[in-house]
């Protein structure tokens, strides 16, 4: 095991962290790369999933888009379009080489889980709370804005934290077509047989992802409009919906 | 690797100077390359399904009646979910080294992490008076585990099994990494050396097979489940 010992000791040295190619310049262009890439998905994705189950509309598309994007390897995706003429793998600003190419695949690969789950929140709202949302006299804007967005927050925010979990893993996974980020560690590593480096570099990526998990998972208890606390007297009307869209594995 | 279009009639249409994205030519000429990759990709995959599987039973069901265990396990499984696959294989190398075994085992347990949830959804989603009826009939509890409670959850667990297996056909070829990556070998190995030709067929072969498996998994729990054919 003196493998553990070795990447220990890389960690540890403060040349592995410094420089154009150290693990923090590559922490910081897989964030920026990933946080660009979660910004536009749902800038596209979520106007589109919530107008859709606000009008109760294209259901079939926004629950089978899930499934098509776990069939498409993540890997495949970025392969055609480093090797495809167009992005192909040239550098793009701050997002470095083949950043365009990556960028793309990241923003196709978070649009499912945002799409599915923006739609089946907004329609599982109960119907009978939109039709007293109705009965008072709410316009369709209103009922949209004032009912049926707070009560489906639980279950996109849910289809947010997915997407993040998946851009985060694509954009590892983007090393392997010689993209930007952290995986550059670890491909570059294992490609010059120096495992050390690639254990550090999955070391740090794997902790990123779980301090990313763990603060979306915070954000999202913080954005329920209902938080269960015992003195809320607003529970009586109706919890959460409780049966979220299945966690789209890792797909990637 | 031998080298481009040695060819007498014209270039073939995956030679350099064409290297156009889809060409019948090189399937025929690299069948045998082709193929291997493809049983590879298949075998690693069922490998992986089937020691999750075999891991994630006897977890669900020891989960179910401990719920301090349940929550851990629940626990356990989103955070190997949230490690990127990419991350998960380097982790694994230092007990398995550089071998299939390495890409079987990071694979299971994602599937595991999956196929754990379903099995505990599928059990919780069978209604309590069904328990009891059964427990009236003189059911005992592996009995009822067999006879009504499997059969009852196994909607939810093939669903859980059919997500598993998709994704697990397309993880199967970051395995490259440690190179046994089945089909995902061809795809490197087309990005490294801009082969679009076999960047194509790996990437299209790797989505068939993705829709293969799961027309099968639909129809074996049509079998499985014939009650539920007339209200779908």
């Amino acid at each position: 095991m003196d493998l553990f010992v070795e990447t220990w000791q890389y960690l540890l040295d403060p040349d592995s962290w410094a420089g154009g190619d150290g693990l923090v310049a590559r922490l910081l262009e897989q964030l920026l790369i990933t946080a660009t890439a979660l910004v536009l998905a749902m800038l596209l994705g979520l106007p589109l999933a919530l107008w859709l189950g606000h009008v109760g509309k294209g259901g079939f598309l926004a629950v089978n888009i899930s499934n098509v994007g776990r069939a498409v390897p993540t890997f495949a995706l970025l392969a055609l379009l480093v090797a495809a003429d167009w992005p192909g793998s040239a550098e793009f600003g701050p997002y470095g080489r083949a950043g365009l190419a990556t960028l793309i695949a990241l923003v196709l690969f978070a649009l499912p889980p945002l799409i599915t789950n923006g739609y089946v929140g907004m329609r599982e709202v109960p119907s009978d709370v939109q039709e007293a949302a109705d009965g008072m006299g709410m316009s369709s804007a209103q009922r949209f804005r004032r009912v049926e967005l707070p009560l489906a927050l639980p279950v996109v925010a849910s289809g947010v934290r997915l997407a993040l979990v998946q851009v985060w893993a694509t954009a590892t996974i983007a090393a392997l077509v010689a993209g930007p980020g952290l995986g550059r560690i670890i491909t570059e590593g294992f490609a010059r047989n120096d495992y050390a480096q690639g254990m550090a570099g999955a070391v740090v990526v794997a902790i990123v992802a779980l301090v990313l998990e763990l603060v979306a998972a915070a954000v999202q208890r913080a954005a329920d409009p209902m938080p269960r606390s015992p003195s809320s007297d607003r529970d009586r009307t109706m919890s959460a919906p409780s049966t979220t869209v299945a966690e789209a594995p890792t797909g990637s | 690797m031998t080298i481009l279009g040695a060819a007498d009639s014209g270039p073939s249409c995956y030679s350099r100077f064409v290297n156009e994205w889809f060409c019948w030519d090189y399937v025929q000429d690299r069948h045998d390359q082709i193929t291997d990759a493809l049983v590879e990709h298949v075998a690693i995959t069922l490998a992986a399904l089937v020691l999750g599987v075999v891991i994630a039973v006897p977890l669900a069901l020891l989960a179910r009646r401990l719920p301090r265990l349940e929550s851990l396990v629940l626990g356990f499984s989103t955070g190997v979910y949230t490690v990127p696959s990419l991350a998960l294989l380097p982790l694994l190398v230092p007990f398995t080294g550089l071998s299939a075994a390495t890409v079987v085992i990071g694979l299971g347990l994602y599937a595991l992490t999956i196929l754990v949830r379903a099995l505990l959804d599928g059990l919780r989603s069978v209604p309590d008076d069904v328990r009891e009826a059964a427990r009236g009939l003189g059911y005992g509890r592996a009995r009822m585990l067999a006879r009504i409670e499997m059969p009852l959850a196994l909607p939810v667990v093939m669903a859980g099994l059919r997500v598993a297996a998709v994704s697990t056909i397309a993880l199967t070829t970051v395995g490259t990494l440690v190179a046994y990556g089945g089909l995902g070998d061809l795809i490197a190995h087309g990005v490294a050396r801009d082969f679009r030709a076999e960047l194509m067929t790996a990437a299209v072969l790797c989505v068939a097979l993705a829709v293969v498996l799961d027309g099968l998994l639909v129809l074996l729990q049509r079998v499985l489940t014939p009650w539920t054919a007339g209200t779908r």
